[in-house]
């Protein structure tokens, strides 16, 4: 396992925060760090490959260009957990897909261009075999998304 | 809400694939989608500004740097405390998502946070701290088991 130098965590807090919107962005985030272009992107590289970066690029705001979001929860019978998982991982739309402790048991969020679209998904998949109830909970005021971790 | 142009769109399709590692990232996506790298730059800063794009950056794979109690914590708010509640929830760095979210019938919870912690206890200290913060005694800790999927969206692709 890939232990993070101090140098490390001072690259990977600033990509969390920001990529610089220009021609070199890399040689902009190095100057910061003190160092250059090269070396930023060969630890990068690694790091990606160590499997530290979930993902690196744009993040949109999915209401602004016009999809809406619905939290899902589903009550599944534990012998049938995996398929459904695994149903529900086939949607696009469904970006985050979480097995949770408690009576509902596999929770997922749901984004879809519109409402038909999304009564649709959610209807094949309350008729999937060992589904016994859902909870479908839309999304009104989003008041905080800021997944950074401060690395110290 | 405005309208995408079918060149914003092209450009959030090309946007929202891995961003390359390389000395000029923003050319290379420039060249898919058939514009100048100048162009580009100045469309992805007009999407910023409009706020369609909340930034550019990375999110971390919390479990890799050490965050192994991560649950979803959803509370049962009164509507008129809603704002406020979620103001101070919101200011918690352990928080990283806050919704408000239409509740269903036999289930009242209508505020979402996912806290993000190292053990259980930390996670249900900072539970804990929320709860007493905000004066929110009714709320239910959804630990997660298993991660089956978490992904960035694709957007435009239907």
């Amino acid at each position: 396992m890939t232990r993070l130098s101090n140098f490390d965590k001072a690259l990977l807090n600033q990509l969390q925060g920001e990529i610089p919107i220009c021609s070199h962005p890399f040689a902009e985030m190095a100057s910061r760090l003190g160092t250059d272009e090269a070396t930023v992107l060969a630890r990068l590289r690694e790091l990606k490959a160590a499997g530290f970066l979930r993902r690196i690029g744009t993040f949109f705001d999915s209401n602004r260009l016009g999809y809406q979001g619905t939290l899902v929860a589903l009550k599944v019978e534990p012998s049938a957990i995996c398929a459904v998982a695994e149903a529900v991982n086939r949607y696009p739309g469904a970006t985050h897909n979480y097995e949770r402790e408690g009576a509902y048991n596999l929770w997922f969020t749901l984004l879809t261009p519109n409402a038909e679209y999304e009564s649709n998904i959610l209807a094949e998949i309350r008729s999937l075999s060992g589904v016994v109830d859902m909870l479908r909970l839309k999304a009104n005021k989003k008041y905080k998304i800021n997944v950074q971790f401060k690395l110290q | 809400m405005d309208n995408l142009s079918q060149l914003d769109k092209k450009i959030i399709r090309a946007l929202q694939e891995d961003f390359p590692l390389c000395e000029e990232p923003y050319k290379i996506l420039a060249e898919r989608v058939g514009i100048s790298e100048e162009e580009f730059l100045q469309r992805i800063k007009a999407l910023v500004d409009e706020k369609k794009i909340r930034k550019m950056g990375a999110v971390l794979r919390h479990r890799e740097i050490g965050f192994n109690a991560n649950a979803l914590c959803a509370w049962q708010v009164p509507p008129d405390k809603l704002d406020e509640t979620a103001q101070i929830m919101t200011t918690h760095a352990a928080v990283s998502h806050c919704y408000d979210r239409t509740p269903a019938p036999n289930w009242n919870y209508n505020l979402y946070t996912m806290i993000h912690a190292k053990t259980r206890d930390e996670c249900e200290k900072i539970i804990g701290e929320l709860s007493s913060l905000t004066g929110s005694t009714d709320y239910k800790i959804l630990y997660t088991k298993r991660e089956w999927k978490k992904t960035g969206m694709k957007y435009f692709c239907e």
